[in-house]
């Protein structure tokens, strides 16, 4: 099952709305508790890491048998150095998104907890792709 | 622990998410970080925190927590009850801080 979703920079009201979407998807398809759990934290990551870093994007999700498949595309500013973005408590983020208790360098590495694979290609000046696989048996 | 015994017994505010009320709780946890909060939340939950924004709410619904408590008197913005309202996680308030309150609550919910 293949599902996309648009995700608009800057708006922070609809941020976790793709996330709640699949959510739903996977309870609908019995999938254990435990296994959207790990989805959804790194998928509302991810989501969150477009609103408040990218201009727009778009995510996809393809639930498979054995495994959930996410890629985030976005196009914005990228990211120039993906190992020190990965380090825990490191961020870009504004001052104003950090009051709001985002930003706080935690994203990408709750990312990485939560998933079985993990990749990060980036363009700087054109956009990010993140892509993750939750496998469904343990 | 029901979240309206939390709620009689600590004298909190219920600002919405009244449908949520019989939520059980089953621990908590206290942060204003929102990732940390995804990341380290126990789920059913009851959240301590002085964020008042919408996201607030998309964070405790996709982590199924119980009920989340404003601090020092802090009171959610709009949109934030419409989203309880839907969700039915009461939003509930204390003119208490942070610590005062996760202190009340830590006690009450490891004496019952």
């Amino acid at each position: 099952m293949h599902f996309e979703y648009r995700v608009q920079g800057g708006d922070f009201v609809r941020a976790g709305q793709a996330s709640s979407q699949v959510k739903k998807i996977l309870k609908q398809l019995n999938v254990a508790s435990q296994i959207i759990k790990r989805i959804v934290v790194a998928l509302y990551e991810g989501e969150v890491n477009i609103v408040a870093h990218a201009f727009q994007g778009k995510i996809y999700v393809d639930i498979e048998t054995d495994k959930v498949r996410v890629v985030l595309d976005d196009v914005g500013p990228g990211i120039p150095d993906i190992e020190m973005a990965m380090r825990p408590g490191f961020s870009t983020a504004s001052p104003i998104v950090r009051e709001m208790g985002f930003g706080a360098g935690m994203g990408l590495p709750n990312i990485k907890e939560n998933t079985d694979k993990m990749k990060i290609s980036s363009v700087v000046g054109v956009g990010t792709r993140l892509e993750f696989v939750v496998n469904l048996k343990e | 622990m029901k979240v309206k015994e939390v709620v009689e017994a600590l004298n909190l505010k219920v600002f919405s998410g009244y449908d949520g009320l019989s939520n059980t709780i089953t621990g908590g946890y206290t942060s204003d970080l929102l990732s940390d909060v995804m990341g380290n939340a126990p789920p059913g939950a009851i959240w301590i925190t002085l964020q008042t924004h919408v996201n607030v709410m998309a964070v405790a619904t996709l982590k199924d927590l119980s009920a989340v408590v404003l601090v020092k008197g802090l009171e959610p913005e709009a949109n934030t009850i419409q989203q309880s309202n839907n969700e039915g996680i009461p939003i509930l308030g204390t003119n208490l801080q942070a610590f005062e309150i996760s202190g009340l609550l830590y006690n009450l919910l490891n004496t019952k």
